[in-house]
C-alpha cells in the first residue's frame, strides 16, 4: 500500500512538475507557432507577481497566486501588442525576439529585486504514511496539474472560443473572411498561454528559491514535454508529461538523480528519431486509421 | 662622490617608480549575477572596502590599490575569457576570485601558466597545493572535522549525504564518508545531484527510507537551495549538517521558516556572531567590521563568511606586498610563505607556508525554531593541517595540484 502511494507520489510529482512547466509554452507554440524562448521568464513573473504581492499587500497565499497570474496575463498581452504580433508565421524570428525578451526580463528582475527575493513558506502541512512522510501541497499540485489540463482541454474543444481559435490557427485568412476577427483570437490565445505560465510561476513560488532566474528551472522541462508532445499539445501534452515522467521516476528511483536526468533526454532523441510528430502525430495517426 | 651616487640612484629610482604605474591593479574576477551572485555580492563589496581603507591609509609602498574588476555571471567560460584579459591586457598585480570550486579550477591554471598570483577566498572542498594560489577560506579539515563528530555525538551514527554533483559535493563528501568512517560512523545513504535539479520528492523519499541520524547537505546554487523549503513541507525532520548555508547566501533570512530549522553549520564568520556572543573579542571585531561594512553599504541585506575571507585577502596581499617590497609574484609568494596574519572579522587569521591556506576561527551555528541563530560551540584556531600533514609544502618544494583524501601528495 504505501509502496503503491510512494509510486503514485513521485510519479505524480513528476508529471505535475513536466505538465506544469509545459503547459503555457504548449499553447503559444502548439496554436501559434510562436516558439518561446521567453517562457521561462513568463513563469518568473507569476512566481514574482505572487510573492511580491503577498509580501507587500499581505495577502493570504491564495489571493496572491491569482494576482501573480493576473499580472503575468497583463505582462503578456503587453508583449503581445508591443512585438509578438510582428512574428506570426515567422518561427524563427519568433526564437530572437523571444529569447531578446527573456535576456531583458531577467536582467529587469535582477536589477528591481535583487539576487534573491525572500521566500514563501510552503502551504498546508504534511501526512505521514509509514516511515514515509509527504508534502500535501505537492499532492494538490498533482490534481491540479490535472484539472487545468481538462479545463484546458473543455475551453479550446467545447466553447465557441475554442473552435474560433482552432479555425484561425488553422487558416487564418478563412477564418478572417468569415468574420473572425483574427488579430483578437491571437491576443487571447497567447494571454491564455502567457497567464498558464503564470499559473505555474504561482504555484511552485512558495516551494523554491526567488531568484530571478527561478523560470530557467522549468525551461528544460517544458521544451523536452513539448517536443514529445507533438504538434497537437492537448492530445500530445498528457501522453508525453506521463511518459517522461514515468523514465525519469523508475530511472531515478533505481539509479540516481544524474542517471534520471540523462535518461529523460535519452528518451527525447529516441522519441524525437522515431516519432518526429511526437505523441501526437501517434495518436492522431492511429486514430485515423 | 658618494652624494652624487646617492643622488644618482634616488633620482633613478624616482624617475623609474614616476615610468611604471603609480598603482597596484587588484584582478576581481567573481559572480555579480548569475547562480551563485547572492553569496558572492558581499565578497565585491568587501573588497572594495579593504581597498578603500588601506587607500585612505596611504596604500601600499606609496601606491594606491586600483581594483579591475569583471562580472564573471557565474559561468566557467566568462571566469578564462576574464582571466586571460586581466592577466594579458589590464596587466594585473594580482587575481581574487571566484566562488565556485568548477570556476577556480577553470582558472587556476591559466594564473599558474602566466605565474600570476592568485587568491581564492571562499570556504570549499581543500586540497589546492599550488605555489602561486592562496586560499583564505575555510577547508574540510576545518569545517567538517569539527561538524560531523559533533553531530554524531549528539544526534547517532547514521549519516546520510546529498551533494552537489561537482568537484566541490564530490571531493567534499568523500571527506564526511572518511570522517564519519574514523568516527565509527556509518553512512547510510549518499546522493549526488546535478546542478539544474530543483524538485526533490524523489531524494526526500530516499532519504526517508534509510533512516539517518544525520543529513550532511552540500547543495550549492539557487535551483538546488530549494531543497530546503521541500524537506519542511514533505515534514523529514533529520538534523541537517553543512559547510555552506547560513554562512554563504544566508538562506535563514531568505526562506521563510521553517524550511531551515534544525540545520547545524560550521562558519569562519557570518554577522550574527556579535548579536549571539555578547561580549569579548569575537563580539568587538565582528560588530566593529559590520559597522565599518555597513557605513559603506547601507543596503548590504547581509554580511557573509565569504566577504570575511574577502577582506582578509586583500589585507593578507598588502601585508605581503608591503613586506616584499615589490609586487612581483615570487617575491610575494616568498612574503606570504613567511606567515603572515591578519586579524579580521573573526580574529587573526595566519597563512600556512606549507600549504597557503589560512587558519580559522569556526563558529558552530544552529539554526533554531523560527530561524533563530544560536552558538553552541567555538573552535579556536583550528589549522589547516591536512595538506602539510600529507606531504604538501610549497615553501619548500613548488607543486601545482589539487589532492583529495583517496588521493593524497607523495
Amino acid at each position: 500500500m504505501v509502496f503503491l502511494f510512494n509510486i503514485f507520489y513521485q510519479f505524480g510529482d513528476s508529471l505535475a512538475f513536466l505538465l506544469l512547466a509545459a503547459i503555457g509554452l504548449a499553447v503559444i507554440f502548439g496554436m501559434m507557432k510562436i516558439i518561446n524562448l521567453a517562457h521561462g521568464e513568463f513563469i518568473t513573473v507569476g512566481a514574482y507577481g505572487t510573492v511580491v504581492s503577498g509580501k507587500v499587500f499581505n495577502l493570504p497565499l491564495p489571493i496572491a497566486m491569482v494576482f501573480g497570474v493576473i499580472i503575468t496575463v497583463i505582462f503578456g498581452l503587453i508583449l503581445e501588442k508591443l512585438i509578438i504580433r510582428y512574428l506570426y508565421g515567422r518561427p524563427l524570428d519568433s526564437v530572437v525576439a523571444t529569447w531578446g525578451i527573456s535576456l531583458i526580463v531577467s536582467q529587469s528582475f535582477l536589477v528591481i529585486f535583487g539576487p534573491s527575493y525572500e521566500g514563501l513558506q510552503t502551504p498546508m502541512g504534511n501526512f505521514k504514511l509509514g516511515e514515509f512522510s509527504y508534502s500535501e501541497y505537492r499532492v494538490f499540485l498533482i490534481i491540479f496539474a490535472l484539472l487545468i489540463l481538462v479545463l484546458l482541454y473543455y475551453l479550446f474543444m467545447k466553447t465557441s472560443f475554442g473552435t474560433l481559435a482552432r479555425a484561425t490557427i488553422e487558416n487564418p485568412n478563412i477564418s478572417s473572411s468569415m468574420g473572425v476577427n483574427v488579430q483578437n483570437v491571437y491576443t487571447v490565445t497567447f494571454a491564455i498561454g502567457a497567464g498558464l505560465a503564470g499559473v505555474t510561476g504561482a504555484l511552485y513560488a512558495p516551494t523554491m528559491t526567488i531568484v530571478p532566474s527561478i523560470g530557467q528551472a522549468f525551461i528544460v522541462s517544458s521544451f523536452i514535454t513539448v517536443v514529445t508532445a507533438g504538434a497537437s499539445p492537448f492530445v500530445g501534452l498528457v501522453p508525453a508529461a506521463a511518459f517522461l515522467g514515468m523514465v525519469q521516476t523508475s530511472v531515478t528511483f533505481f539509479y540516481k538523480s544524474t542517471i534520471g536526468l540523462i535518461a529523460i533526454l535519452c528518451a527525447v532523441i529516441l522519441i524525437i528519431r522515431y516519432l518526429p510528430q511526437g505523441f501526437s502525430g501517434l495518436i492522431l495517426k492511429t486514430r485515423s486509421k | 662622490m658618494k652624494k652624487i651616487v646617492v643622488f644618482m640612484l634616488t633620482s633613478f629610482l624616482f624617475i623609474f617608480s614616476s615610468v611604471k604605474a603609480d598603482t597596484i591593479k587588484l584582478g576581481i574576477l567573481e559572480d555579480e549575477t548569475g547562480n551563485f551572485a547572492i553569496a558572492v555580492v558581499p565578497k565585491i563589496h568587501a573588497y572594495e572596502l579593504a581597498v578603500k581603507e588601506i587607500n585612505a591609509n596611504g596604500g601600499v609602498l606609496g601606491k594606491k590599490l586600483e581594483i579591475v574588476r569583471y562580472d564573471t555571471q557565474s559561468d566557467n567560460r566568462r571566469f578564462q575569457e576574464f582571466a586571460r584579459r586581466l592577466i594579458k591586457k589590464d596587466k594585473v598585480d594580482v587575481v581574487f576570485g571566484a566562488f565556485s570550486s568548477a570556476s577556480r579550477e577553470s582558472i587556476r591554471g591559466i594564473m599558474e601558466k602566466n605565474k600570476m598570483l592568485y587568491f581564492y577566498n571562499n570556504q570549499y572542498e581543500g586540497g589546492v597545493c599550488s605555489k602561486t594560489t592562496f586560499m583564505t577560506g575555510a577547508v574540510p579539515e576545518q569545517q567538517f572535522s569539527t561538524l560531523v563528530p559533533w553531530m554524531m555525538e549528539k544526534y547517532g551514527k547514521n549519516v546520510y549525504t546529498i551533494a552537489a554533483d561537482y568537484n566541490f559535493g564530490q571531493i567534499s563528501a568523500e571527506w564526511v564518508r572518511q570522517i564519519v568512517k574514523e568516527n565509527g560512523g556509518t553512512m547510510v545513504g549518499e546522493e549526488f545531484i546535478p546542478l539544474d535539479v530543483s524538485q526533490y520528492s524523489q531524494t526526500i523519499q530516499k532519504i526517508q527510507k534509510a533512516k539517518p541520524d544525520v543529513l550532511m547537505t552540500l547543495l550549492v546554487g539557487a535551483k538546488q537551495a530549494s531543497f530546503y523549503e521541500q524537506q519542511a513541507s514533505a515534514g523529514l525532520k533529520i538534523p541537517m549538517a553543512t559547510s555552506i548555508n547560513v554562512g554563504q547566501a544566508y538562506e535563514h533570512k531568505r526562506f521563510a521558516p521553517p524550511a531551515l530549522e534544525n540545520m547545524y553549520v560550521t562558519v569562519n564568520y557570518i554577522e550574527e556572531v556579535h548579536d549571539v556572543i555578547k561580549s569579548g573579542e569575537f563580539h568587538d571585531k565582528s560588530k566593529d567590521y559590520v559597522k565599518r561594512f555597513r557605513a559603506l553599504y547601507p543596503d548590504e541585506p547581509y554580511i557573509n563568511m565569504e566577504s570575511a575571507n574577502a577582506y582578509n585577502a586583500i589585507y593578507i596581499y598588502a601585508k605581503a606586498v608591503e613586506k616584499a617590497g615589490t609586487t612581483e609574484t615570487m617575491k610575494v609568494v616568498e612574503a606570504l610563505e613567511s606567515g603572515i596574519s591578519q586579524d579580521g572579522p573573526s580574529g587573526v587569521v595566519t597563512m600556512d607556508p606549507k600549504s597557503h591556506h589560512g587558519s580559522h576561527t569556526i563558529f558552530l551555528i544552529e539554526v533554531g525554531k523560527g530561524h533563530k541563530v544560536s552558538i553552541p560551540k567555538i573552535w579556536k584556531d583550528i589549522k589547516p593541517y591536512w595538506l602539510g600533514e600529507s606531504g604538501c609544502d610549497l615553501a619548500n618544494k613548488a607543486d601545482y595540484s589539487q589532492y583529495t583524501p583517496s588521493n593524497p601528495p607523495s
